[in-house]
Order: C-alpha cells, then structure tokens, then sequence
C-alpha cells in the first residue's frame, strides 16, 4: 500500500490522519509549501491558526501564509512588509504628480477662462468710426 | 545559606514569557524589552519564539530591528485579519494603485487637451494684448512628459 500522506506529515514524519488539518491545503505534490510556511510559522502555529476559522476560509488563510512565508524567505529582513512599504511609497508619489497635474489643469483653465472673456470684450467695443 | 551572587538584570519581555533566565547576551533583549509585554505576545503567537530566534540568527545586527519591527507588524497585522493577513493589505494597496493609474492616464489627457487648446488660442491670437504670451508655460510640458512610477514589478506576484 502506498503512503498517501501529505506534505506536512511527510515533512514531519508522520502517519497522516483521515482528518489532518494540513491534507487539505499542503498535498504532497507540492513539498516546499509546507516546508516554507513549517520555518516561518511552524506547524503548531499553523494548525491554531488553520483550526480557528471556518473549514471554507481556510484555503485562503493556507494561501496567504505561504506567500508572506515565501516573502519573508526570500527577504529575512523586511518579509512583505517591504512590498507594503514600496506600494505606499508609489501611491504617494501617484497622488503628488496627479496633484501637481490637477493644479496646472486649473491654472490653464483660468487663463482660458480670462482670455476668454478678454477676447469677448475686444470684439464687441463698437468702432469709433461708426459713430460719424 | 543564601547565595551572594547578585540578583542578575530583569527578564526582558521574550524571556518572562517564556518563563526563563534572560542572560547577558540574550538574543531578544535588545528587541523586546520588558515594559513592552505585548509585542513579544503578538509575534510569539504567529511566529514562535523558536521561529523568530531562527530569522535573527540568519540577519546582521545592524539588520535585526528592522527585521524585529517588520515581524511585529506581519504579527499585528495576521492577529487582526487571520484570512489574509499581510496579503490583504498588498491586495487593497495594488487596487488603489490602479485607481491612481487610471485618474493619471485621465488627467495627462485632459492636461494635453488644455495645453493644445492654450496653443491654438495663442496662435490665433498673436495680436492680443502682450501680457496673454508672457505666461510661462513651462511646467505643463514637463508634467506631461514625466513617466508614472512603474508598479509592474509586482506583477508576477499572484494576488488572491
């Protein structure tokens, strides 16, 4: 018989219950799942998290520790936190050129506006010569 | 008999929540000092005082309180949202993101609408009064030019 265990137990050595919290989220095809999110969180920290939510919401949470894991690997210092650092950094500067933009728009919609009606008041002064 | 060997400095913060002696050269002191309870609380419940050991062991000094602070913050941050964690703060910053790239794409295009209107007026009116030219226009040209901050980097991370 053939062992059907999943990552973490494999990972962990050992036999892989009916109902292992982990079967579902870390399959054995996939074994640096499991090992990423296993040293950053470790597995008892996983199962609490894992076994507090709601059984179709876990998925999700399984997903989302094994990218700040992967993040973290990658980037022991700063994990995700940099991307979240970074993408602050970017929508200020968004929010400063489209500031800087919005106000030159402004600027020339006012000299429109006065040229507009300076141009108005030059083509309707009646012609001195009319008058004799 | 009671030893006379000093009592030795207080625990710091990691070390009294894991109810053992904090010794001179205890990797958490610096980081986690005693009146701040909390914050070693936060990180040893996601993380692991194993686990936090191990990412500090693998950074320089001068590195570990950045790594310190980042880890606090990913605790704090899973603690308030155990789904998503991090993962759905980069979600929501990326999708104002593309708000911001969409109102920019918006404005340059109006920007250049109102410069070429500016420029046909001048030029249809080169006898107007000498004050309508003497404007400088310069930085409109310059703001239009100017490339917007690439977030595409970003783009080979899946988002959920």
């Amino acid at each position: 018989m053939t062992s059907t265990r999943c990552a973490a137990c494999k990972h962990l050595r050992r036999r892989c219950p009916p109902d292992c919290i982990f079967s579902p989220y870390f399959p054995s095809d996939n074994p640096q799942r499991f090992a990423y999110v296993h040293r950053i969180y470790g597995a008892s920290n996983i199962a609490k998290i894992l076994q507090d939510l709601p059984v179709h919401i876990r998925g999700e949470a399984a997903d989302s520790l094994y990218y700040e894991a992967h993040c973290r690997m990658k980037d022991p210092i700063h994990g995700c936190v940099g991307i979240i650092t970074l993408l602050h950094q970017q929508i200020y500067n968004a929010q400063t050129q489209l500031s800087k933009i919005q106000a030159e728009i402004a600027v020339l919609s006012a000299k429109a506006q006065t040229e507009s009606h300076y141009q108005h008041q030059v083509e309707h002064v009646p012609n001195v010569d009319e008058n004799f | 008999m009671k030893s006379q060997v000093p009592r030795s400095r207080s625990s710091c913060a990691a070390c009294k929540a894991l109810k053992r002696r904090c010794t001179a050269n205890c990797l958490f002191a610096p980081y986690f000092r005693k009146d701040e309870p909390k914050k070693f609380a936060k990180v040893h419940k996601v993380f692991g005082a194993s686990n936090i050991s191990k990412i500090l062991n693998e950074v320089s000094d001068e590195q570990r309180e950045d790594t310190v602070n980042s880890l606090v913050y990913e605790a704090e941050v899973r603690l308030r949202d155990p789904i998503y964690g991090c993962i759905g703060a980069i979600a929501s910053l990326e999708k104002k993101m593309v708000e911001l790239e969409h109102d920019l794409m918006l404005a340059r295009a109006r920007l250049a609408f109102c410069v070429n209107q500016r420029t046909s007026f001048l030029n249809e009116h080169e006898n107007m009064a000498p004050w309508i030219h003497d404007t400088p226009d310069s930085g409109m040209v310059e703001a239009f030019n100017q490339d917007l901050f690439s977030f595409n980097q970003f783009s080979h991370l899946p988002l959920l």
